[in-house]
């Protein structure tokens, strides 16, 4: 196992290279087209490049005129409105002048079905009079459709969902075919995952009588956050997202702790929050807004925690990888590729270990939440 | 800033998967890979508890053997003892009976030896009394030749007479 993860790694490592060498090219690209005097690499712009949503699936080449998988864009905006979004990448780069620093701005205008739309920095907005308005680096004044487009994450969601339903669905198959056996093959691997997730974060946290109805959730939410993680890992298609990076898609997560916390809540819970055991009735005023904020903050924590762990990873091993291009000297490769790949195993074990945690505090709070009293 | 800012679009897409991902899981995976790991695992429990009870029963059975044993042990010492018992009985007994034979042997033989002996006495007697009947006729007839002869002896055994 380790072995193979090893040679993962450096398989991974390498294609980030290579992957990140397309955008240093890109960025060349760009300046070229744009006939402005050779840049400096932008590692910051290149790094959030990344680890953002896009409304395309970039596979290698420079940025225009590379390959890239061009997905469906679709709007809301007086009906329904789908076109591909290579009508914005392929579409004509038009400039405007910031109203605050002066500065000519760069974006993206629709042309054919997205006529009248215009995209900046992966937002899409309404082109008031043929035109965007900028103030202080940001669009200024112009609508935005409603986007539910099929971006690059929403791809990547797909993708993992697949997987598990194939993965997961495989091992059930085991289970159904041979009945209560000793698993064999991938049964084996997973089935400890799964018992792990049943006691050790269902019944350790919840309790020995109520933990069974939770179960299928906290499984679902570990192996959604555990297999978005691993598929983040990988630098190309079906990976390279920033699924469980992005605070959508871990504040829908903790949302749904947060529902289901409070949706089995028992009279014991609400006892504790506004009138808390032990606690003088002159200090209530303070407690009970206390308390009610703590609803909030424990899946605040959640949101926050998965998406900084999952991103900061992403970034270090972006940064890591950067070095090389910022001193334009392959050299500095024996350097960084072995940080980079060590920061890739690492990330590899807090793929398992944020999906662990994210599961575990859920069942946490769960817990609390169905807690009898015991006074 | 976008990178902390919600985006509805993604949203939308990421509830309908994860809805829809629980549904399918929950239904068809979850289900039968926790039915089939609780029935195993119920089994494995169960086959434990059966080896755990056999055990017990086995050494249970094992004790009652041993007591078996031991009292057939004991059975057997008690009828081996018997045994010797009877036959250090048995040549006591001979023993004492061959005792009383051979003193009731040797009773009968003394009393025929006394008999023999008291027979051989009496024809010793008689034949004794018959010499000495014919030895006391000679001397007699020696003695009463003359008259001599029988006037001493006359006198003598009137001295003897009166020495008695």
């Amino acid at each position: 196992m380790i072995m193979k993860s090893t040679v993962k790694s450096i398989f991974l490592a390498l294609l980030t290279i290579f992957y990140l060498n397309v955008s240093f090219a890109n960025s060349e690209a760009k300046n070229s087209t744009s006939h402005k005097e050779k840049e400096e690499f932008n590692v910051g712009e290149m790094i959030m490049h990344h680890i953002k949503d896009a409304h395309e699936w970039h596979l290698f080449g420079p940025e225009h005129g590379g390959t890239s998988i061009y997905l469906p864009i679709i709007l809301i905006d007086g009906g329904l409105k789908t076109f591909s979004s290579s009508n914005f990448y392929h579409g004509e780069i038009k400039t405007s002048t910031d109203h605050k620093t002066h500065q000519e701005v760069e974006y993206l205008a629709g042309t054919g079905a997205a006529a009248g739309y215009a995209m900046f920095h992966e937002k899409i907005y309404k082109l008031e009079n043929g035109t965007l308005s900028f103030e202080d680096g940001h669009v200024h004044g112009a609508l935005k459709p409603f986007d539910v487009s099929i971006t690059k994450n929403v791809v990547s969601l797909f993708f993992g969902a697949f997987f598990i339903i194939i993965i997961m669905g495989s091992v059930a198959r085991f289970y159904k075919k041979n009945g209560a056996v000793a698993p064999k093959g991938l049964a084996k691997f997973l089935e400890p995952l799964v018992v792990m997730v049943r006691d050790d974060v269902a019944k350790a946290n919840i309790g020995e009588h109520k933990y069974k109805k939770y179960v299928p959730y906290l499984l679902t939410i570990f192996f959604f956050i555990f297999f978005n993680n691993l598929l983040g890992m990988i630098p190309f298609l079906p990976g390279g997202a920033n699924l469980t990076g992005n605070l959508t898609v871990t504040m829908f997560l903790a949302i749904c702790t947060l529902i289901v916390t409070l949706a089995s809540a028992n009279g014991n819970y609400w006892k504790h929050i506004f009138a808390t055991p032990g606690v003088p009735i002159a200090l209530l005023p303070i407690m009970i807004p206390i308390e009610i904020v703590g609803i909030f903050t424990k899946p605040f924590a959640l949101m926050i925690r998965l998406f900084a762990n999952m991103t900061a990873g992403h970034i270090i091993v972006l940064a890591l990888i950067s070095i090389i291009f910022i001193n334009q000297n392959v050299a500095w490769g024996a350097l960084s590729v072995p940080m980079a790949l060590f920061i890739s195993v690492l990330e590899l074990l807090v793929a398992f270990l944020q999906a662990f945690l994210f599961a575990m505090l859920s069942a946490l709070f769960i817990g609390a939440a169905v807690e009898e009293a015991h006074h | 800033m976008d990178l902390i800012l919600p985006d509805f679009g993604l949203l939308i897409w990421t509830s309908i998967v994860f809805l829809l991902l629980m549904f399918i899981l929950t239904k068809f995976i979850w289900k039968p890979i926790l039915s089939s790991v609780n029935e195993r695992e119920t089994k494995i429990s169960d086959s434990l508890a059966l080896a755990e009870k056999t055990k017990a029963e086995m050494i249970l059975l094992q004790s009652q053997n041993e007591n078996l044993l031991k009292e057939a042990r004991a059975e057997r010492d008690k009828i081996v003892k018997d045994a010797h018992e009877t036959a250090s009985k048995m040549v006591e007994d001979s023993k004492v009976n061959a005792k009383n034979e051979a003193s009731k042997i040797i009773a009968s033989a003394h009393q025929a030896i006394e008999v023999e002996k008291a027979a051989a006495f009496s024809e010793l007697k008689s034949s004794i009394a018959a010499l000495s009947i014919e030895i006391a006729e000679k001397v007699v007839r020696t003695e009463l030749s003359s008259d001599d002869k029988q006037k001493a002896l006359a006198t003598k055994l009137v001295a003897d007479i009166n020495l008695n």
